[in-house]
């Protein structure tokens, strides 16, 4: 298992936000989160990434235990992550946006860049070229001297994708990947993730298109009020009485029910 | 025991002071989410503006404070309009950055026109009044009970009126408060003209007991800062309870240790809550 | 590409040839370049406040004091302790450096306004220590007598020109680490703090530590130039150390560009001319200047370098990110060769 996760909690003023929750995220595969809205998704990504503190149980990553541990350094253990909402440095060209996510594999620091010493140098240079492999590999080198800011939605959401493979990650968290995108763009979101995949890297994300959760996912774990409550292939989720039993008792106009 | 009750009684009046200047600025803080750091300045201001409504104009006391309150109530809205409001899509650095050059601008309109010397306010009210055996000067008594009737008086307004509680809905939940359809634009610029009508009255409360100078905001800036980070930046409660115990800290220490250990209560309070509890004692709990 | 036609590189050459020259070209008129000394003493100290608020996006008002702290280590140890200059500067950088490391550890943990309150009460405990502590700072009176840097061989600073180099060479260190740092992993990462702070965690930024670092180097930076100040007027008094000071130094930054290279040298210039000529009207001075403030902050937050980034064309503009190392090694060159 590349990520193991057992008895995970979260208490946000008393109130369990999570609650117990055991995952097993596989190595090369494609892991998806649902639940109705909520649930605790975006709250147990919280607690992979370090963003949050688990008021209980533990994150084993890579065999190694990563519980509490904060976000710069779940980073560079190999976890990215991507908002819900994108966020990116909006005053900053597209290629500068990616670039900090090299950051995290900088070998130099602010002595070597005032010096320029060939480390320096040496870095800023695989710095670049590792950021413009990322932006080819997600369609946005033609936008590379492009404000952030001033890029539709569905490009922004590639360059914050470019943005967390440029942190070398083994674990990439994607948190709604294909939010306000429409069905092509949704389905083009996924053969991006499919090519992601194939890099080796392993992926798990938060969804509620539900078109595209089963057509990605290897495994689907499902969450209700903070719990896990089903696991299993898109085939076994879809049957599964207790999952559909949440979804009906949830708004599913906004989550969609797994149908 | 004389000398205790005699403290007590400087360090509530010196409360009230600091309870109405520290509302003022907390209620700021939790509508428009900055730190207005003209505060000391706009105080300083309106202790300067009874000075002129009494001496010069001849107001009665209290009305010459009204007067003042008024003053600074419109010039909050003026600032609201022609400062902030333009800069509310801005970082909030930039609006911390206005207020330092608001507040520069203010000290220098004083200095010119006051002068940069102390000036003496006589005290329009005389006269002591024994309590419990010590000596209370009437003066005192006016500023607590003045202090009480606006608390009560604001909290009517906050609760009552649909102005005040609109300031309290966005104070409590901004987005939300969006939603049902509140004018946040009139909101703020309620917000400035009560915390400016607040932070008049406690100077004019205040002037004929402290000699009048044009920085004698600066001291009084840090320390309603002391009190709104104790009270958790954006908590009315927080200010009130923040309010009547720095200053009583501040007197008592002032009395039984020596006048630099008042000073420096207030510091060692605010380094030692910030040290402690980044948010205030009573912060909102963000949710991490 | 041809780099002789970038427009940012012209403007960068044109400064810094203006500021060589300006010996020769102000010889004769002595009060002259010891103004434009102090604006270069002013506009290092700004190139600290330029890092902690510029690039990392943390409103410092403990700037000012930091300054004034270099400039009474100085001060107060090469008169009453009458050490060398040389020593009583390294004391300076190496105290205010100790200093902004201590303040950061409780200042950082604050965040945005707490941050901002916490270091205006920090500059005035500091004012308060040097007008209170008389036997030790002299309080009111101020420290007179500063000593100039001592010769090196046949270098002799008590001549204005080469005191205003020795300036200058601080300033144009100051200008280049401000560029070497926004072209590299660490600048970026404070930039990334500024602009996001969710974000910079979320693509690995220790923000804690990058946080502390860039504050400590402000209060360095502050320091020195603190430390070069006293030794230029000769005197210091507790106003070197108040919150004017650190008002003033925004107001360099916010006219030049903030978070910019050539920003606070320009800022520092142009404001200080304003002074001069504003002389006469010492009182006026904030009247004018507290609403210069708010109009910048309204309509230019960017300030003139960013004002005149934006006319720079496209092309130019983005050149230093190109992933050609020739490209990148030649404008840093540049920089260098002009600045020193």
């Amino acid at each position: 298992m590349l990520l193991e996760v057992r008895g995970l909690g979260k208490k946000f003023g008393g109130l369990d936000a999570v609650k117990g929750v055991d995952l097993d995220v596989p190595e090369g595969q494609v892991t998806a989160i649902i639940g109705p809205n909520g649930a605790g998704k975006s709250t147990l990504f919280n607690l992979l990434a370090g963003f949050y503190r688990p008021t209980s149980g533990t994150v084993t990553f890579e065999g190694k235990d990563i519980t509490g541990m904060k976000p710069h350094r779940t980073v560079r253990e190999g976890i990215a992550r991507t908002f819900q909402t994108t966020k990116l440095f909006d005053d900053a060209t597209v290629l500068d946006n990616v670039l900090a996510g090299r950051v995290v594999r900088s070998k130099s620091n602010a002595l070597d860049a005032v010096f320029h010493t060939p480390r320096h140098r040496r870095d800023e240079r695989a710095s670049k070229a590792r950021a413009m492999e990322e932006l080819e590999f997600v369609g946005a080198a033609h936008l590379r001297d492009r404000l952030a800011s001033k890029l539709p939605q569905e490009a922004q959401k590639r360059v914050s994708m470019a943005q967390a493979l440029a942190t070398e990650p083994r674990l990439l968290l994607l948190d709604e990947p294909a939010a306000g995108t429409n069905d092509e763009e949704t389905e083009a979101f996924g053969l991006l993730i499919r090519q992601i995949v194939a890099r080796g890297i392993t992926v798990c994300l938060v969804e509620h298109k539900m078109s595209m959760v089963m057509n990605l996912a290897d495994q689907i774990v499902v969450l209700d009020h903070g719990q896990r409550i089903a696991t299993g292939t898109p085939a076994q989720i879809k049957s599964d009485p207790l999952v559909i039993e949440a979804y009906l008792g949830a708004n599913t106009d906004q989550a969609g029910a797994p149908a | 025991m004389t000398l205790f009750v005699q403290q007590l009684a400087n360090g509530l009046a010196l409360g009230g002071i600091y309870c109405l200047a520290a509302i003022g600025l907390t209620l700021v803080f939790g509508v428009l989410g900055f730190p207005n750091l003209a505060h000391g300045a706009l105080y300083m201001l309106g202790a300067y503006l009874t000075f002129f409504f009494l001496t010069d104009v001849g107001l009665p006391y209290v009305v010459a404070i009204l007067a003042a309150a008024v003053v600074l109530a419109f010039l909050g809205v003026v600032l609201e309009r022609l400062v902030f409001h333009p800069l509310r899509n801005s970082p909030h650095t930039h609006h911390m950055i206005a207020t330092v050059g608001v507040m520069f601008f203010l000290v220098a309109v004083v200095q010119e026109i006051w002068g940069t010397g102390f000036l003496r306010m006589e005290s329009p009210v005389n006269g002591q009044v024994s309590v419990a055996g010590a000596q209370v000067s009437w003066q005192r008594i006016i500023i607590i009970v003045t202090a009480v009737v606006v608390l009560l008086l604001l909290t009517w307004f906050l609760k009552r009126s649909p102005h005040g509680q609109a300031i309290e809905a966005i104070e409590q939940d901004r987005t939300g408060a969006a939603l049902v359809g509140i004018n946040p634009s009139m909101v703020s610029m309620v917000t400035f003209a009560v915390s400016l009508a607040l932070v008049a009255i406690a100077a004019g409360l205040v002037a004929p007991i402290n000699l009048l100078s044009p920085g004698m905001g600066d001291s009084l800036s840090l320390t309603v800062f002391a009190i709104i980070i104790l009270g958790g930046l954006g908590s009315l409660p927080g200010a009130i309870i923040g309010g009547f115990t720095i200053a009583i800290a501040e007197v008592m220490a002032a009395t039984y240790i020596s006048v630099g250990a008042g000073e420096a209560a207030i510091f060692i309070i605010l380094i030692a809550v910030l040290a402690i509890k980044p948010t205030g004692i009573f912060g909102t709990v963000t949710q991490r | 590409m041809t780099n002789r036609l970038n427009p940012r590189l012209l403007g960068v050459a044109l400064i810094a040839i203006a500021l060589l020259v300006a010996p020769f070209a102000l010889s004769g008129q002595q009060y002259l370049l010891r103004v434009v000394t102090t604006a270069a003493i002013y506009a290092i100290a700004a190139y600290g406040l330029n890092i902690i608020l510029g690039l990392t996006g943390q409103l410092s008002l403990a700037h000012g004091a930091f300054f004034g702290v270099g400039a009474y280590t100085v001060g107060l140890l090469t008169t009453d302790y009458d050490w060398s200059f040389w020593t009583a500067f390294l004391a300076a950088i190496v105290g205010t450096t100790v200093l902004g490391y201590v303040s950061g550890l409780i200042a950082l943990r604050t965040q945005g306004a707490y941050f901002a309150i916490f270091t205006m009460a920090l500059g005035f405990l500091i004012f308060i220590i040097v007008v209170r502590w008389e036997s030790v700072t002299h309080a009111h009176s101020g420290v007179s007598g500063v000593k100039f840097p001592e010769n090196i061989g046949p270098i002799d600073f008590t001549e204005p020109a080469t005191m205003y180099y020795f300036v200058l060479l601080f300033l144009a260190g100051a200008a280049y680490t401000t560029h070497a740092l926004l072209h590299s992993n660490a600048g970026r990462s404070l930039v990334a703090i500024r602009t996001s702070e969710d974000l910079a965690k979320s693509i690995g930024v220790n923000v804690a530590v990058s946080k502390q670092l860039a504050f400590t180097a402000s209060a360095t930076i502050a320091g020195l130039a603190g430390g070069l100040f006293a030794s230029l007027n000769g005197f210091i008094g507790p106003d070197s150390t108040g919150i004017d000071r650190t008002f003033e130094m925004l107001l360099f930054l916010l006219i030049g560009g903030l978070g910019t290279v050539m920003g606070p040298i320009l800022g520092s210039l142009l404001v200080a001319f304003l002074f001069e000529m504003l002389q006469d009207l010492e009182t006026y001075r904030f009247i004018v200047l507290g609403p210069i403030i708010v109009l910048l902050v309204i309509f230019a937050p960017r300030g003139l370098i960013g004002y005149l980034n934006e006319l720079v064309p496209a092309r130019f503009r983005h050149r230093d990110t190109t992933p050609e190392p020739v490209a990148s090694t030649t404008v840093s060159d540049t920089t260098k060769d002009g600045a020193l």
